[in-house]
């Protein structure tokens, strides 16, 4: 009989030296981070006070104190959010078309590209800053930031969905004489019209919890209504938008997953 | 009349005399009606051959001529019009999955209609009725409504020759028809691919790397090895020395032992 013998997988890092040293310096610069958190235990406890001052009011939401600005706010919201939404994936078609590198010549690709990767580096926050800026405050301000953002998601996905095509398809479809336009609607379209439309209705549900979001710098929407709550302490009333928010949120992604479902 | 002579492909490679030498100064004839198997081992240029034909992949030297037109060297739209002429069927089907069965027949006929037309699905009566008929001579009534990720391979290739017959072509270009299919659905599908052809009086190039198929089915048979033809006569006239030729050293007997046996 042969001797037992053991196996261990080997290491990520094969380098002993370079292994345990990384290994130290992380733990060494978690030490010290920890190290600058100052615990203020007074400052704590009073903390403590306002946020049980907000949590329990979501024992006792209000939604009749204001409730007219309250409705206007998540109408507002809600146009908002669906036109930005339209106008977006609207918009993305053509980009994500020439986001596409098996599509689109060289030029164009690195344009498309291009507005994709600013769409996507700025929080629709600071889009929102710049916008209220540009615009003033209110719901014009709000959709432009979520047209904006809408674009960069939507396109960036879309062009991924179309670099991944059975390239077999597209060129059954060629090969019968099919010219540029009918072989995108005959074999490109088909393959990844499903996620898109599933992707948009992803997306309108981002865009109505952003709106809210982006609300609080000035755009609009019930976002507005939820910063004024907050800054009169009317948490009851806060709550009340909070809660509504979250129902609406769940409704969507509700039917959204419903309308993914049936897209298959 | 399909007419190959001194057809090169280089594939990669900056300029014509580097990169990996795929087809070298192929001459082939092929007269109207006649059916031709395209035999040899797996990167021996069987693929590249019929793919330079319809300029899927573009030829790096040499004349293709078809019934008079020369291939090489037309502009992006007499191309689309030449491809026309020649139906394709492919080894994995390469129908667009999530079309029905009735849009991938159709599809045949994207080089003679509009791009609106073909958008709206509004085809002419003439070509919906032959689409029918088709179905019915492959034995798939009723499935026009079906989609085609729905169908079992033989069904599948059964529609791949329903969408390259439609074309009406002078020429098919058949890439390894067989290879995603059982011995008896493979037996089934050349059977049917030989009547059609006869039927329509159709000339056509079978790749196929199933020598005892194509023994049996078609009568001329072209052994493709390293980019250059090394054997180019009837299917009685292989034997285990144009096998060795062809494919490499290798025990042939039980091969062609097999092919006589089919024949009887």
């Amino acid at each position: 009989m042969s001797e037992a013998r053991t196996w261990s997988p080997p290491p990520l890092i094969r380098n002993p030296w370079l292994r345990h040293g990384l290994r130290a310096a992380a733990l060494l610069y978690l030490a010290a981070a920890f190290s600058t958190i100052h615990l203020n235990p007074a400052r704590l406890a009073q903390g403590l006070d306002r946020g049980w001052a907000f949590v329990s009011a979501f024992g006792h939401p209000n939604i009749v104190r204001h409730g007219q600005e309250i409705f206007e706010g998540f109408i507002e919201s809600l146009t908002m959010t669906a036109v930005a939404t339209a106008a977006g994936v609207a918009l993305s078609l053509p980009v994500g078309l020439g986001a596409a590198r098996n599509l689109a010549p060289g030029p164009l690709y690195a344009l498309c590209r291009g507005l994709i990767a600013i769409s996507r580096t700025f929080p629709e926050i600071i889009v929102a800053i710049l916008f209220v800026k540009m615009f003033g405050f209110g719901p014009l301000a709000g959709a432009a930031t979520l047209v904006f953002a809408t674009i960069g998601f939507m396109a960036k996905l879309l062009a991924e969905d179309i670099e991944d095509i059975d390239e077999g398809q597209v060129e059954a479809i060629r090969a019968t004489g099919a010219g540029p336009f009918q072989t995108l609607v005959y074999a490109v379209q088909p393959q990844v019209i499903a996620r898109f439309i599933g992707l948009s209705v992803y997306r309108l549900d981002i865009n109505f919890r952003e709106s809210a979001v982006i609300g609080i710098v000035g755009a609009g929407g019930i976002g507005a209504t939820l910063d004024t709550a907050f800054t009169q302490y009317d948490f009851e009333t806060a709550a009340a938008i909070l809660l509504t928010i979250i129902g609406i949120v769940m409704a969507t992604e509700y039917i959204s997953s419903l309308v993914r479902e049936r897209l298959r | 009349m399909l007419t190959i002579a001194g057809l090169t492909k280089r594939y990669g490679g900056k300029n014509a005399a580097s990169g990996d030498l795929a087809l070298n100064k192929v001459d082939l004839t092929v007269p109207n009606g006649e059916l031709i198997a395209l035999i040899g081992p797996s990167g021996a240029g069987k693929s590249t051959l019929i793919r330079c034909v319809n300029r899927l992949v573009e030829p790096s030297a040499g004349h293709i001529a078809l019934d008079g037109t020369e291939l090489t060297g037309l502009g992006t739209r007499a191309l689309r019009h030449a491809r026309r002429k020649m139906g394709m069927i492919f080894q994995d089907y390469a129908l667009v999955e999530r079309l029905t069965v009735m849009e991938n027949i159709l599809s045949g006929r994207l080089g003679y209609t509009s791009f609106l037309a073909s958008w709206a699905r509004r085809f002419p009566p003439a070509d919906v009725t032959e689409a029918f008929r088709l179905l019915d001579r492959v034995g798939l009534t009723g499935m026009e409504d079906k989609r085609a990720d729905e169908l079992s391979g033989g069904q599948r290739q059964r529609v791949g020759i329903c969408r390259a017959l439609i074309q009406h072509p002078a020429l098919l270009l058949v890439d390894e028809p067989t290879a995603s299919l059982d011995p008896k659905t493979s037996r089934q599908i050349m059977r049917l691919l030989v009547e059609m052809c006869r039927e329509r009086d159709l000339a056509a190039i079978i790749n196929i790397h199933d020598v005892a198929l194509a023994q049996q089915f078609v009568p001329r048979i072209v052994g493709l090895r390293a980019g250059e033809i090394v054997f180019d006569g009837p299917p009685d006239a292989l034997t285990p020395e144009t096998l060795t030729a062809i494919y490499g050293e290798e025990d042939w007997t039980a091969t062609i032992r097999a092919a006589d046996e089919t024949d009887e």
